[in-house]
């Protein structure tokens, strides 16, 4: 007879309280593993929507989302004519705060040429952008649906398309406009003090300014060899997406990664002593009974079955009830939880190493315990 | 004498026991030797400190003596050492044991209880529960098969306990204090049944116990002081 189940079922409301408080510690361990991909994701869902392989930007920068980058608008011309490239197209990057019925939002405001890269190709509903100006895809956590009116600058835009989790590093929910809506946005001067520049004798400032060239390369074409080419010949930065999503999660959100990475192990070392203290108070329990079991000779093999059932099934049961729970609320957390499965089966893996180390402390007091002490009182 | 010995089921020669060494040397067994035949029940009297329950130690192979020899059920089982290397094995085969509280198992029921001794021993599931129900109802508890532990009386419990003692019919039973949780009439039930236990089933029954109304009621008393039997005490 399995006496781990039996003893669990004896005191079955006391294991499920016990199974379910761990359970809510290894969601928490859970979540933080999400929220730590979420934001290696977050970070690089902008930068890898275009879907190219290079990123021109201002020379001397690490642009457009570790550091500002300005570049002259007529610098996709000059890229596109480099040998290797197949398509290139200019963007712009900002972010905004935009007045809504539900109060104010944060928007990460991204400009592209139509029909070229940079674009996202990815759509959950509705169209592309279709016409030169006033029209949106917008990401799904803006809260916006296709259809609603929502006002950038000086103009009200029509929300044509929905993205799914496009959102920047900090977790602002995108925005795509065409270029030219972009720059004017970004650039252009509200005419009241347009009035007052010129008034002042100042040249009307230059609005085609974009933040980066993106770039597809032909088959067969190396994108470091074409980054080289730009660097040499055109004095502008380049590198690949491989090194501009690099630079992101190693210098953007890296400081973020690191903390909540921290804070994970942090986690699983209080998850280790919760889960070994509690093993060891349920055997410390059970003395009387180990040392009876001994007496009547119970060979150790049924005394380190006891504490080891128990101690997996504590943790199993604690990490599946906590992968539950995740899955049910992950969606409601304010930043984007990504767990992916190897994720689950790499802390299912930490617990059953945990759960064999903690029933060790326990096993040991139960191996310790002598026979005679089931004798007398 | 040899022969002797081989009739014996519990056999103790010259049982030494001590504890520490030097000046904080307790000696709590000095040379003890008893013999306990099928069929007996003795009990083993003394003060505090006497001896008694490190001599109860001693046969049911919880404590390793310091010298001396015994044999249980006609297997010589120290002869200056341990000559079983598994002694839980040799309890499980040997040895049926009954506490002062019934110790029964609380998160498994009477008949599984009883059970668990038979399948420790390698007994099936079914074959152990069906032996385990037979038990208990020689011990006329078997309308409380089912209940746990806490659901059981003092005497239901100390009675399922007896039943577990008995399940691999070991020829051996030691009873610390078996009686001592019990008023007086449900003491007597429970010595009756240790008597009807050691005439039926051919074993010995070796009890630790101060319970003065129950000692008519044994074969012989072994009185202990100082860790020595005691000559002078009456038997």
């Amino acid at each position: 007879m399995n006496l781990a189940w039996r003893d669990v079922r004896h005191n079955l409301l006391r294991f499920v309280l016990t199974c379910f408080g761990l359970s809510l510690l290894m969601g928490v361990v859970l979540s933080m593993m999400g929220i730590y991909n979420g934001l290696v994701a977050d970070a690089l869902t902008i930068v890898r929507a275009p879907a190219v392989d290079l990123w021109v930007v201002e020379d001397g920068t690490r642009g457009p989302f570790a550091e500002s980058s300005r570049i002259p608008g007529d610098t996709r011309a000059a890229v596109s004519r480099l040998h290797g490239v197949g398509s290139a197209g200019s963007v712009t990057y900002q972010t905004v705060e935009a007045a809504t019925g539900l109060g104010k939002l944060r928007l990460y405001v991204v400009g592209y040429e139509l029909g070229r890269p940079g674009a996202p190709e990815d759509l959950v509903a509705g169209r592309p952008i279709a016409r030169a100006h006033f029209e949106m895809v917008a990401d799904v956590r803006t809260g916006l649906e296709p259809g609603d009116r929502i006002r950038l600058g000086r103009d009200d835009f029509t929300v044509v398309g929905l993205v799914a989790n496009h959102v920047n590093s900090g977790g602002d929910p995108a925005v795509y406009i065409t270029l030219g809506d972009a720059q004017t946005l970004q650039f252009e001067l509200a005419p009241p003090a347009m009035r007052v520049q010129r008034q002042r004798g100042a040249a009307a400032s230059d609005t085609d300014t974009i933040n980066a060239v993106v770039a597809r390369v032909k088959p067969d074409i190396d994108p470091s060899s074409v980054a080289e080419a730009v660097r040499r010949w055109k004095h502008f930065a380049a590198m690949t997406q491989i090194e501009q999503e690099t630079i992101l999660t190693r210098s953007v959100v890296d400081r973020a990664r690191r903390q909540i990475g921290l804070f994970m192990g942090i986690l699983l070392a209080v998850s280790a002593v919760v889960i070994a203290l509690i093993i060891y108070t349920m055997t410390m329990e059970k003395l009387k009974q180990i040392a009876t079991l001994k007496l009547i000779g119970a060979p150790d093999r049924t005394i380190v079955g006891l504490i080891v059932q128990q101690a997996l099934a504590l943790g199993g049961i604690g990490w599946a009830i906590g992968l539950v729970l995740l899955m049910a609320v992950k969606d409601h957390f304010p930043r984007r939880v990504v767990l992916e499965p190897e994720n689950a089966l790499a802390l299912a893996g930490i617990i059953l190493v945990v759960c064999l180390l903690s029933s060790a402390l326990g096993v040991r007091a139960a191996l310790e315990v002598d026979p005679a002490t089931a004798l007398g009182g | 004498m040899t022969e002797h010995i081989r009739d014996a089921i519990v056999e103790v020669e010259r049982i030494a026991k001590h504890f520490g060494s030097g000046e904080t040397r307790v000696d709590a067994l000095r040379e003890v030797s008893l013999k306990v035949h099928a069929g007996e029940v003795v009990a083993m009297l003394g003060p505090s400190g006497s001896g008694k329950t490190t001599l109860l130690n001693v046969v049911g192979c919880i404590v390793e003596p310091s010298s001396g020899r015994m044999r249980l059920d006609g297997e010589t089982v120290y002869d200056g050492r341990w000559l079983r290397s598994d002694l839980r094995r040799l309890r499980l085969d040997k040895i049926g044991f009954i506490f002062q509280f019934h110790n029964l198992l609380p998160f498994l029921d009477a008949t599984d209880n009883v059970a668990l001794v038979l399948e420790l021993a390698g007994v099936g599931r079914t074959a152990a529960r069906r032996r385990a129900l037979e038990l208990l109802d020689y011990l006329e508890v078997a309308n409380r098969r089912g209940a746990m532990p806490a659901k059981l009386s003092g005497g239901e419990a100390q009675r399922v306990a007896i039943a577990r003692a008995l399940a691999n019919s070991p020829r051996i039973i030691l009873a610390d204090e078996p009686t001592a949780a019990l008023d007086s009439a449900r003491a007597a039930i429970v010595m009756d049944l240790l008597r009807k236990l050691a005439t039926e089933r051919d074993a010995c029954i070796v009890a630790v116990t101060h319970d003065e109304k129950i000692f008519d009621r044994f074969d012989h008393l072994f009185h202990l002081r100082d860790g020595a039997l005691d000559p002078g005490a009456p038997s």
